[in-house]
């Protein structure tokens, strides 16, 4: 295999031209960080990352909403990532350290037993990801569960923030996110790509990223704009078609704001009136509204709302800076002592540049 | 987040759970989101995300990639 790496590489490097690629999906950025392909492809050809890290994304208030039920008395649970990142004034972890029922799950169907263990207490599910994650949660609705049990939902839909990435950053085509698209298929990156831009659906290996830009480099050369699968061994067109009925069964299409880039239309999951009773925003409403009326008193610039004076996170989601252009990188900010999103996740840039910046060659 | 990972389903446990073995360690998938269980998926190997399996992985993956691969470098 490492052969076929090698000669990859080559062949990318005698056909550099200037390019600027964008990887959607922190899994992306790992494998780029961790088998230094910047370092091993021409100068010329710029990866960049793009908001592909779903608790990076994940917007200030919707973190306050989860602290604030957290200090009400809730038992919030969420994945590990979630729960250090930083809302206006601290973290779930930090909410814990106060005292408050912040527990950590791998599944949402962990954060359901909680609820059936404990049933005097109220337990929210804070339920993040793209589409890859949402129609899991929407497979536990489906089947059911405890009336002491709601979801805080902030999913994000990839499509619609690609679309307006091609408008606001200089781009030139698409390592589409692999797992995104084993849900979604190839066949919602069509109208991206109609627009002018090559779209490669890529897996994770260092193999799979070297092909995909090899391919970007192909359509460029030949001057077109396509979608290609350079991952079929888990995504076909039509992606998988249960997951996405269960999936819309469960929630529709909303507005939603993401942290770094602001409110893109269509690009979030709301839950359908059916399933309001387990919608956190609905059951605890009080509490919901309250830090709605909150965020409007406080907000100034809502893309960096949350996030340090000097945190330039907003910057890195959209490509427009990189982590080493960012005062605090290394610094003042690690992942031990994070200051903004991009350091806590082990899908954000920033951490992936700091883990692995000493890391050369494949 | 968005990461999955690959795991052989090894046993079928009910009508929506199975064991799968990843990397030799056993863990429960839900099946929900690829039909539910059927006996028919042991041995297959399905990428694992957040505890449900998301997709099945293809058997005929190296001949596509090794497609893909001769496509871009017979271009160079
Ligand atoms: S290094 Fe830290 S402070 Fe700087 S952009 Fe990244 S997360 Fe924000």
């Amino acid at each position: 295999m490492e052969n076929i790496e090698q000669k990859l590489i080559s062949r990318i490097n005698e056909h550099a031209t200037p390019l600027r690629i964008m990887h959607v999906c922190g899994t992306h950025e790992r494998t780029i960080s961790k088998y230094a392909i910047r370092d091993v492809i021409s100068e010329d050809i710029q990866l960049l990352s793009g908001p592909g890290c779903p608790v990076c994304v994940t917007p200030a208030e919707d973190i306050n909403f989860a602290i604030a039920l957290a200090r009400s008395g809730k038992v919030i649970t969420s994945f590990g990532d979630m729960m250090r990142v930083p809302g206006t004034a601290g973290s779930l972890f930090d909410a814990r350290s106060e005292g408050c029922d912040v527990r950590m799950v791998y599944s949402i169907d962990d954060a359901i037993r909680i609820a059936e263990d404990n049933q005097t207490q109220e337990i929210v599910f804070f339920g993040i990801g793209f589409e890859t994650t949402a129609p899991s949660n929407a497979a536990a609705l489906l089947r059911g569960v405890p009336e002491n049990f709601s979801i805080l939902t902030s999913h994000k839909l990839m499509p619609p923030a690609m679309e307006i990435l091609t408008q606001d950053t200089k781009v030139d085509g698409f390592l589409a996110p692999g797992h995104v698209s084993t849900i979604i298929g190839t066949d919602p990156y069509e109208p991206i790509s109609k627009k002018g831009f090559p779209i490669v659906v890529t897996g994770f290996e260092a193999l799979d990223v070297l092909l995909g830009i090899a391919m970007i480099q192909n359509q460029i050369e030949s001057g077109s704009s396509s979608v290609e699968n350079a991952y079929p061994r888990a995504v076909n067109a039509e992606g998988n078609i249960k997951a996405r009925e269960m999936m819309y069964q469960v929630f529709k299409q909303t507005d939603t704001k993401w942290r770094g880039i602001g409110m893109i239309e269509n690009s979030g999951l709301a839950l359908r009136t059916e399933f309001e009773q387990f919608d956190a925003s609905n059951v605890h409403a009080e509490i919901y509204e309250k830090v709605l009326h909150d965020r409007k008193v406080s907000e100034t610039d809502s893309n960096r709302t949350g996030l340090y004076e000097e945190c330039m996170c907003a910057e890195i989601l959209t490509a427009r800076a990189q982590p080493s252009q960012c005062p605090f990188f290394g610094g003042r900010c690690s992942p031990e002592d994070p200051v903004g999103p991009c350091m806590v996740s082990l899908e954000g840039t920033c951490y992936n540049w700091y883990k692995y910046r000493h890391n050369k060659g494949i | 987040m968005c990461i999955a990972i690959p795991g052989k389903i090894t046993s079928i446990l009910n009508e929506n759970t199975a064991t799968v073995d990843i990397g030799g360690i056993k863990r429960k998938v839900n099946l929900d989101l690829i039909g539910g269980a059927d006996s028919s998926l042991i041995g297959r190997y399905a990428l694992v995300h957040v505890g449900y399996a998301i997709s099945l992985v293809s058997d005929e993956e190296s001949e596509e990639i090794l497609k893909l691969l001769r496509d871009v470098m017979n271009l160079s």
